[in-house]
């Protein structure tokens, strides 16, 4: 038996509400981490898996306490430790890797201080000693240059570098423990499969153990040894990572398994209805009992206890676990997309760039934009009525600059815009009628920040049909009553505010909000990554529902490709805002021919841990597009030469009708994929 | 970054331009003028004439204006109309005062301030906190005018240790002028401190609770090592500003403080030169004042923009 290095028991922590009452966030946990192994700990938003790593720390927010239970380290309890005898063991025995390094990483303070101050706690090296150790570090951690990289401040590191220093600064210290809390969550996916490969070779090299806590299955699946999910603040499902995500045993893990979008299937994955219970929230029962397909009677007051089954190595809360032991297979069905396409093209793109470069003096008087180099350049997208068609690419690709200037609110430098064929749309909001802007219409990634707070439901939904058709009183309330029932919510939310609602009921009303103005186009940015999985499938289905009942064209833009596939009629890759690649999705997903597309699908992580991410490019970060040439030449991994660094490359056509803009020949492109 | 000095300055004097082209409107439009107000009853016929002469008010608002401003660049803001003597001259011991009064409150209220706002950030809820916000929200809230009321009756009528009110001659010196000010020092330092002080526990408090100070923390750094290098040089970067405003606001000359112990400063000047209609005066206290609050604000931003490494690359980089 393996040495166990953190013994969670009977864990309770909470917070006293207004009223008085004791309010549960973790519920009784129990587990044990074992040397050298990596836990993975998923569960949705307020499911408690952050509060779980941090109290392994000995670390409780501020608002929080424990109520009961211990986390025991080298046979003593951190949460009864004092703060100075926390200090030795936070950062030496056991270190952190945040989940946001952009936000973690000290402003005022440089990259190296950061982490000398580590060394400097931890370790008894002496000055020049440390100095090496810096370079060490951040060499591990595979960033380039790492004298410079320590005098820089860490507003001055991308994302991932900044996430890089993250781990570096754990590492100084040689801990036993790395708990990560959402260490890839903010990243791209490129990056992201870099530093979870990172991190795979630290745990390897170093032998330490390793919490890595994430809402994404995916990520989980490429690193654990063995996961715990949980729910509403109890563990129900905990075993080997591979029977988890396999065979999974638990109504919840079961359901959740199959509401993620994958790259192998198109279509829309089914969702789990409602939501996780609040914390605070009254019931005797299971508190999966409301959304979980194999519930009894008995489940709505009886709580099932965590159970431990032998035979499976594995530990699961659910009276009917025995239903799913033997056909738990994740049998995903999905609900094919009705593609609602029609001939008339609703909206063309041609030659379309924008420039966020500062405009000089004289070009400001003249109102014009003058930039050779502009951050979005060559736009041609012809967009069909009622299809769906996604932007894609990494951050910095310009998908959202693109849906910007299309809605008007930034001035495009150069080409047109047209709609419905025949219909200049400028791109200056200022010159558009109030039809042209009811016909386009957005929804935002984060409901929390484009639902005005101090409006009711009521009112924010009111607004466009006040606005476009002047409504007026009864009238007015039925259109109201009439749009949340297509979205699914009840009359009784007409009063809420939005801090009432939950994040996908948010973005229930934020889509109610779109469609009450009648729009022919509907630009969506990113609009279910602010949500949890389970919730996500369920938004996605509600667009592709409501697509089909108006016939509504969208322009879907995000960085999740699997959701991209699971949605789209039609991709278009972007990078460094130029096009790659544009065509049907089922073609640039089955044959990947660009080699950005190929770059950027290898590097999706599968809940599955036999579908590794394949790392083809580098993943730097360029800050500015090439002057000449194509776009992708410096990340390229099949470049051929000075032809890619001085030409702008060609579109070839495949059979099927995919756009491709490379200097690789089509035939070659293709075969190499095969292999 | 030169640059950007560059522009902050031109921003300013375009600032004071239009401060005085208001002063100077203002002024004009008013009813009656200087030597209406000094003539009073013989304001008529030759007196007026002689008057407006020896003013110089005969000639056009306009070549008044230019000539008032090419004087008033070089320090020379014509002469003061009740006492007939330079404004320079009247305006000198005054600016005198109002510093040492100023400097006074500052250099006992902000720190006292910053310690008062970290300690209530950091024992933030628990008996220091509570006790230190109690009195601090209460003094914030009583008006100065009543809370030098009450220093003037409790110290200086029950208790007699200090005079009650200044009455000594305008240019005293410096020794002379001391134990007058410690009663105004203290009712201006009471509001001021108990502003800042709350300005800087919510500062603090914000800082405490963002991910890197969380970070630190998790990292095991001491708890006053965290305090001193993680937490206050990013809490206090925006206290800068506040600081900035609240010393233009006592060099401005606190009005109602130096009326009520009778205080030979700037502030009790403006009132009596707006009541004897002195607008020349009061002319060149509106362009004095605001170049005090342009000049601070700007030396405010500038140390912002030196101690805060994201702004200063950020404008390198540009």
């Amino acid at each position: 038996m393996t040495e166990i290095i953190q013994k969670v028991k009977n864990l309770s922590i909470g917070f006293k509400s207004k009223k008085g009452e004791e309010i549960l966030i973790l519920r009784n946990i129990s587990t044990n981490i074992k040397k050298g192994e990596t836990v993975g700990i998923v569960g949705e938003s307020g499911s408690g898996k952050s509060t779980l790593a941090l109290a392994m720390m000995g670390y409780v927010k501020h608002g929080l306490y424990t109520i009961g239970g211990e986390c025991e380290f080298n046979s003593s309890n951190l949460l009864k430790m004092k703060n100075r005898d926390l200090e030795k063991i936070r950062g030496r025995k056991i270190a952190m890797i945040p989940q946001n390094a952009g936000q973690a990483l000290t402003p005022n303070l440089k990259i190296g201080y950061q982490i000398d101050e580590a060394l400097q706690l931890h370790s008894d090296l002496k000055e020049e000693e440390r100095e090496k150790k810096i370079s060490e570090l951040l060499n591990k951690v595979r960033l380039p240059s790492p004298e410079t990289i320590a005098l820089r401040y860490p507003h001055e590191l991308s994302g991932g570098q900044q996430q890089r220093v993250a781990v570096a600064m754990a590492l100084a210290g040689t801990p036993d423990l790395l708990l990560l809390d959402e260490p890839t969550t903010g990243l791209d996916v490129t990056t992201q499969a870099h530093v979870l490969e990172l991190l795979n070779f630290i745990a390897k090299d170093t032998g330490t153990s390793m919490v890595y806590v994430s809402h994404d299955l995916g990520a989980i699946a490429q690193v654990s040894d063995r996961i715990i999910v949980m729910y509403s603040g109890e563990i129900v499902l905990e075993g080997p990572s591979r029977d988890i995500l396999k065979k999974p045993i638990h109504p919840y893990t079961y359901g959740l398994l199959k509401s993620i979008p994958k790259l192998s299937l198109a279509g829309l994955p089914q969702s789990m209805p409602g939501s996780q219970p609040q914390p605070g929230t009254m019931y005797r029962g299971c508190s999966f009992f409301d959304r979980c397909d194999f519930s009894e009677e008995k489940c709505k007051n009886n709580s099932p206890k965590l159970e431990y089954l032998e035979d499976l190595n594995t530990s699961v809360r659910c009276f009917n676990y025995k239903s799913l032991v033997n056909d738990s297979q994740v049998n995903q069905t999905v609900n094919k997309i009705k593609t609602s396409l029609q001939d008339k093209e609703i909206l063309s793109l041609s030659e379309v760039s924008i420039s966020y470069a500062k405009q000089k003096l004289l070009d400001q008087v003249l109102n014009r934009i003058s930039d050779d180099n502009p951050t979005v350049k060559d736009i041609n997208i012809n967009i069909k009525k009622g299809e769906t068609i996604a932007l894609v690419g990494e951050s910095g690709s310009g998908k959202s600059t693109i849906l910007k200037s299309i809605a008007g609110l930034l001035r495009t430098k150069g080409g047109i815009i047209k709609f419905d064929q025949n219909r200049n749309l400028s791109s200056d909001l200022k010159e558009r009628d109030p039809n042209d802007l009811r016909i386009i219409q957005l929804i935002f990634q984060n409901p929390d920040e484009s639902l005005n707070p101090n409006h009711t439901v009521e009112e924010i939904i009111a607004q466009p049909l006040k606005l476009y058709f002047g409504l007026k009183s009864d009238e007015l309330k039925k259109n109201i009553i009439d749009l949340l029932q297509k979205v699914r919510l009840g009359e009784f939310y007409m009063s809420r505010y939005p801090r009432q609602l939950s994040g996908g009921e948010k973005q229930r009303v934020a889509v109610a909000r779109a469609f009450a103005a009648k729009p022919d186009i509907i630009l969506c940015d990113e609009v279910t990554s602010a949500l949890d999985v389970s919730v996500q499938a369920a938004v996605l289905n509600l667009l592709q529902q409501l697509k089909e009942d108006f016939g509504t064209t969208y322009i879907f833009v995000s960085h999740d490709l699997a959701v991209v596939r699971a949605i789209s009629d039609r991709v278009a890759v972007l990078y460094q805002g130029r096009l790659c690649e544009v065509g049907p999705s089922k073609d640039v997903y089955q044959f990947p021919s660009h080699p950005y597309t190929e770059v950027l699908l290898g590097a999706v992580l599968e809940p599955d841990p036999d579908i590794k991410p394949k790392l083809v490019a580098e993943d730097i970060v360029e800050e500015k597009p090439p002057q000449k040439g194509c776009s992708f030449q410096g990340r390229c991994s099949r470049i051929l030469g000075d032809i890619c660094k001085s030409e702008v490359p060609p579109w070839q056509i495949t059979n099927s009708g995919n756009s491709i803009r490379c200097h690789i020949p089509l035939k070659e492109l293709q075969k190499d994929q095969i292999n | 970054m030169l640059f950007l000095i560059i522009k902050r300055i031109l921003l300013g004097l375009i600032t004071l331009f239009i401060v005085s082209l208001i002063t100077f409107v203002g002024t004009e439009i008013l009813p009656g003028d200087a030597c209406t107000t000094y003539l009073e009853r013989q304001a008529f016929g030759e007196q007026l004439e002689a008057c407006y002469r020896r003013l110089g008010l005969n000639v056009p608002a306009y070549e008044r204006y230019v000539s008032w401003a090419a004087n008033a660049i070089q320090g020379d803001f014509g002469y003061s109309l009740s006492g007939e003597m330079p404004i320079k001259e009247v305006l000198g011991p005054r600016i005198k005062n109002s510093l040492v009064l100023a400097s006074a409150a500052i250099f006992i209220g902000i720190p006292i301030a910053l310690i008062l706002g970290i300690v209530t950030a950091l024992w933030r809820d628990k008996l220091p906190d509570v006790a230190i916000s109690t009195v601090t929200i209460f003094a914030m809230t009583i008006p100065e005018f009543i809370s030098a009321t009450l220093l003037i009756l409790i110290i200086a009528i029950w208790l007699e240790w200090l005079p009650g009110i200044v009455i000594v001659p305008t240019d005293v010196s410096f020794l002379e002028l001391l134990p007058n000010i410690i009663l105004p020092v203290i009712a201006i330092a009471m509001i001021m401190t108990a502003h800042m002080a709350r300005m800087v526990r919510s500062s603090v408090i914000q800082v405490m609770a963002s991910e890197y100070v969380q970070m630190a923390i998790l990292k095991g750094v001491p708890y006053w090592k965290m305090v001193f290098k993680h937490v206050l040089p990013n809490a206090l970067l925006p206290a800068i500003n506040v600081v900035a405003l609240t010393i233009a606001w006592l060099l401005g000359g606190v009005v109602v403080t130096e009326v009520v112990f009778n205080y030979p400063g700037l502030g009790r000047l403006v009132i009596e030169s707006i009541s004897n209609r002195d607008l020349p005066t009061v002319q060149a206290l509106a362009i004095i004042l605001a170049s005090i609050y342009v000049s601070i604000n700007l030396l405010a931003d500038l140390m912002t923009l030196m101690l805060n490494p994201r702004l200063k690359t950020l404008q390198i980089r540009k």
